[in-house]
């Protein structure tokens, strides 16, 4: 799997939009000036901690990311301290919202069979193929522990 | 040395019998060429959104009953993520926050000895049942280094079935499996064939002694048949005790089940532990089920699913059958439970009992002893019999009425079994097997045999 370079898909350039209501005057956009480096920080304060070197190992080998280099990480650490912000509000006794859609109705569809049979279509995409079987590698390739990858996460 | 408590869990996944897939409206079905039962959302192509099938809830909900659980009116679907290259979307849809079904139970029974004349009732907990997708097939091909990957079976609704560890060896998991494999069945939700991965069974083990904490648990995975299952919990349990004889210690690691060699193997997991992160799916609003109180007035029937309405329809279940056997035929309990373990055999017992006068205690005895003996003998099922429960009737008929003799009877049984068409009366003639009912011819056979022995009479008289 090719991994995802972070640096590349955090741009410099209009973040994420800042609540309305937290800078009355300045209608909503980015505060921090727009000069590189800041991805559209929208979050004030220090950053709570900085995330370990552990850590980074850790979600580089569940999702295949490549930090490579400060730059990703400091991304990172912006993208965190943003999120932060919601710890500003009291939630006690709040139920937690995990969809838009938690108040529509579950359609439910009847167990007829409609799609399928399409074989040669789904193969197109398929760079390698064995008589109408996609071909992967023989099993998961992990990633290389810490001390034997070539990362700059080894001198943090 | 101190004895050891060994105790077993269970994690099953049945495939749900249906026509379409959980998620998707490609076609359920076993044997098929490869990729030709995958939709684009199957495949994981970008746009595609998972449609519920409303039979697979049925199903669950059936199967929930049925095990005596709560069913959540709202349960929720969830993503667990693993990357694989079966699972095209780098995630499974589960229900890992809140199932449909929670809290239930399954009681099942064991014979205490091999004659199978004792049995004993044992309970084992549901923890939980919830709806989630299977994964494609992968097929290893070592000689090239490659994996060949079929979809067909990617997005089949299972239904995944958690045992508390109330078991403690291979037995009771086995009988467990096995009563659960027949509720299944009976309820339509599963045709649970394990030879054709329609049930699978993973097996949690661990050893400990009494009055201590659990020890370390091992997964056991790869059993492909209830007896396989019963080995390989066995031998595991085997193993950590010799293991923690040794001074050794218990990894908490998943095994291979090796059938060959009847032994557990440690799975080759480069990966280390799995952090699944799981996470809401957001394309599903919860599943929200009704009963009769709760039943929305102007709803569209066809998107709602009544519990009640369901439990109304739920057909006998196993143990429910049995209980009416042994009540209305008068045979013993473990009778029911031979009667009901081969498909289709009650129906033929009951079907003999109509045909016959013989009472049913007796024809039991010619079910369970003669037929199906004969039929385990040449491997066969009860639809593949050759003698029908027609003619095993006229047979039983002429043994009630005193015909033939009860050897007769077994000769004659033997030669329906070859299948040649002929009926029971027909062999009784052809091999003069009929009982002499005149007392004079009787006793003129009599009297010529003891006239043709005369030493053996006289040495007899003389004590």
């Amino acid at each position: 799997m090719r991994a995802l370079l972070l640096g590349r898909w955090l741009r410099a350039g209009p973040g994420p939009p800042r609540p309305e209501s937290r800078n009355g005057g300045n209608g909503g956009h980015r505060g921090n000036g727009g000069h590189r480096g800041n991805g559209g920080n929208g979050g004030h304060g220090p950053l709570r901690q900085k995330v370990s070197v552990e850590v980074l190992d850790h979600l580089e080998h569940l999702a295949l990311v490549d930090f490579r280099d400060s730059e990703g990480v400091e991304r990172l650490h912006k993208a965190i301290q943003f999120a932060d912000q919601l710890h500003e509000v009291n939630t006690d006794g709040v139920e937690p919202m995990d969809s838009v859609l938690e108040d529509r109705c579950l359609y439910l569809r009847e167990d007829d069979v409609t799609e399928g049979n399409c074989t040669k279509e789904l193969l197109e995409n398929a760079r390698e193929k064995v008589e109408e079987y996609f071909v992967a590698p023989p099993g998961n390739i992990p990633l290389p522990k810490l001390e034997e990858r070539e990362t700059f996460l080894q001198g943090s | 040395l101190a004895p050891w408590v060994p105790v077993v869990g269970l994690e099953i996944h049945a495939q749900i019998s249906s026509n379409s897939k959980l998620f998707s409206g490609s076609q359920v079905q076993f044997a098929a060429p490869p990729n030709s039962l995958v939709s684009f959302f199957d495949a994981s192509l970008p746009g595609t959104l998972p449609v519920l099938n409303r039979r697979c809830v049925e199903a669950a909900v059936m199967t929930g009953l049925a095990l005596n659980c709560s069913i959540n009116k709202k349960s929720l679907f969830d993503r667990k993520h693993y990357f694989y290259a079966d699972l095209p979307a780098g995630y499974q849809i589960t229900q890992q926050r809140v199932p449909i079904a929670v809290n239930g139970c399954l009681s099942y029974s064991l014979c205490i000895d091999s004659k199978m004349s004792q049995m004993v009732t044992k309970t084992v907990r549901i923890k939980q049942i919830q709806l989630e997708q299977d994964s494609g097939k992968s097929l290893h091909d070592d000689t090239r280094s490659q994996t060949l990957v079929d979809l067909n079976r990617a997005g089949v609704g299972l239904m995944e079935v958690v045992m508390e560890p109330d078991m403690c060896c291979g037995e009771e998991a086995a009988a467990a499996v096995r009563e659960l494999q027949l509720i299944l069945q009976t309820l339509g939700s599963s045709q649970a064939v394990m030879a054709e991965g329609q049930l699978r069974v993973d097996a949690n083990v661990s050893v400990h002694h009494p009055g201590e904490p659990y020890g370390v648990r091992t997964e056991v995975k790869n059993i492909n048949s209830i007896r396989f299952l019963a080995k390989a919990i066995d031998y595991e349990i085997q193993r950590q005790i010799e293991e923690l004889e040794n001074g050794g210690t218990i990894l908490n690691e998943t095994r291979a089940f090796d059938s060959k060699l009847g032994c557990t193997v440690p799975m080759r997991d480069k990966e280390g532990k799995q952090d699944y992160r799981f996470m809401p799916e957001p394309n599903l609003p919860p599943l929200i089920l009704y009963d009769t109180k709760s039943l929305p007035a102007n709803m569209n029937h066809q998107q709602v699913i009544n519990i009640d309405w369901i439990h109304e329809r739920l057909p006998d279940l196993p143990s429910v059958k049995r209980k009416k056997l042994v009540e209305k035929y008068g045979i013993l309990p473990e009778h029911s439970f031979t009667l009901l373990n081969e498909d289709g055999l009650a129906e033929f017992f009951e079907s003999v009992v109509k045909r016959t006068q013989m009472k049913p205690k007796k024809v039991i005895g010619w079910i369970l002893n003669d037929l199906l003996s004969y039929l385990k003998q040449h491997s066969l099922t009860v639809k593949e019999s050759p003698v029908s429960s027609f003619l095993l009737g006229d047979l039983l008929n002429l043994l009630e009425k005193k015909e033939i003799s009860s050897t007769a009877a077994k000769q004659v049984f033997a030669e329906l079994w070859k299948g040649e068409g002929k009926t029971p009366l027909e062999i009784v003639k052809e091999q003069k097997l009929g009982l002499l009912q005149d007392q004079k011819e009787l006793e003129q056979i009599c009297q010529a045999v003891i006239d043709g022995q005369e030493n053996e009479v006289i040495m007899m008289m003389l004590g």
